[in-house]
């Protein structure tokens, strides 16, 4: 089975990833999972989106966010895997994919690690367009939406 | 003591460097940052807006009055965008 947590360049097939993750649960009969693709919204003529990240800090702190995750929704499984380096429009960035017993926290435990990952992560995004690059700003929003976690315990 | 420091994103397009060794005697992230800022134009830039600038000490994030006490690396970085 692959590792839980994986960083890579290298592309992927999601439709091919929840299946293998589906294959190796057991116990649990809901399976969520959510995917990012390289968006191409701001100004229409992304070339190249470059996503760098901090190895071994990144894989250390996807591992504590999957952890947290499994225990705070009695998760039977999750996985989480990203990537890295130069992407072009459309392609898959990353994915999350949980199971549990029940939906409600299978959907629960992907918007938890959605939420952690984008604000805890050491990832950054750098957009590449003719007009020259420039690094996307993190929005106050995914800030936000981390308090709903806390102000819940 | 000595430090590694390393940089990520816009902050390591600014210092114009991913890593260096420091020998500093600040007491926290903050006090090593003010020491930082003080050394040229370059770096008071990259460190000029601390509220957009993070921290992680031996790869944990760590809030700016973290002491560095047994620290062997400290890296700074932009909020993360990931996802």
């Amino acid at each position: 089975m692959p590792a839980p947590v994986r960083v890579q360049s290298a592309p992927f097939d999601m439709g091919a990833e929840l299946n293998a993750f589906a294959a190796g649960v057991t116990g649990a009969g809901a399976v969520v999972s959510f995917s990012g693709i390289t968006r191409d919204i701001a100004t229409g003529d992304l070339e190249v989106m470059e996503i760098e990240h901090f190895p071994g800090m990144t894989e250390k702190a996807l591992t504590e966010i999957r952890t947290q995750a499994m225990e705070r929704f009695g998760l039977a499984d999750a996985m989480i895997l990203h990537r890295y380096g130069p992407l072009k429009p459309s392609e898959p960035i990353m994915m999350v994919a949980t199971a549990a017993r029940h939906r409600a926290d299978a959907f629960a435990g992907a918007e938890f690690l959605m939420d952690y990952l984008k604000s805890r992560a050491p990832f950054w995004k750098k957009e590449v367009t003719a007009a020259g690059a420039a690094w996307v700003e993190a929005r106050s929003e995914d800030e936000d939406a981390l308090s709903r976690w806390s102000a819940a315990d | 003591m000595k430090l590694d420091i390393r940089y990520f994103a816009w902050l390591r397009e600014r210092v114009g460097t991913a890593s260096e060794q420091v020998e500093t005697e600040a007491g926290t992230v903050a006090e090593l940052i003010a020491e930082l800022r003080a050394r040229d134009e370059g770096y008071a830039y990259a460190f000029s807006d601390t509220g957009s600038i993070r921290a992680a000490i031996d790869q944990d994030l760590v809030e700016m009055d973290a002491p560095l006490a047994g620290a062997r690396e400290v890296a700074f970085f932009p909020p993360m965008t990931g996802g």
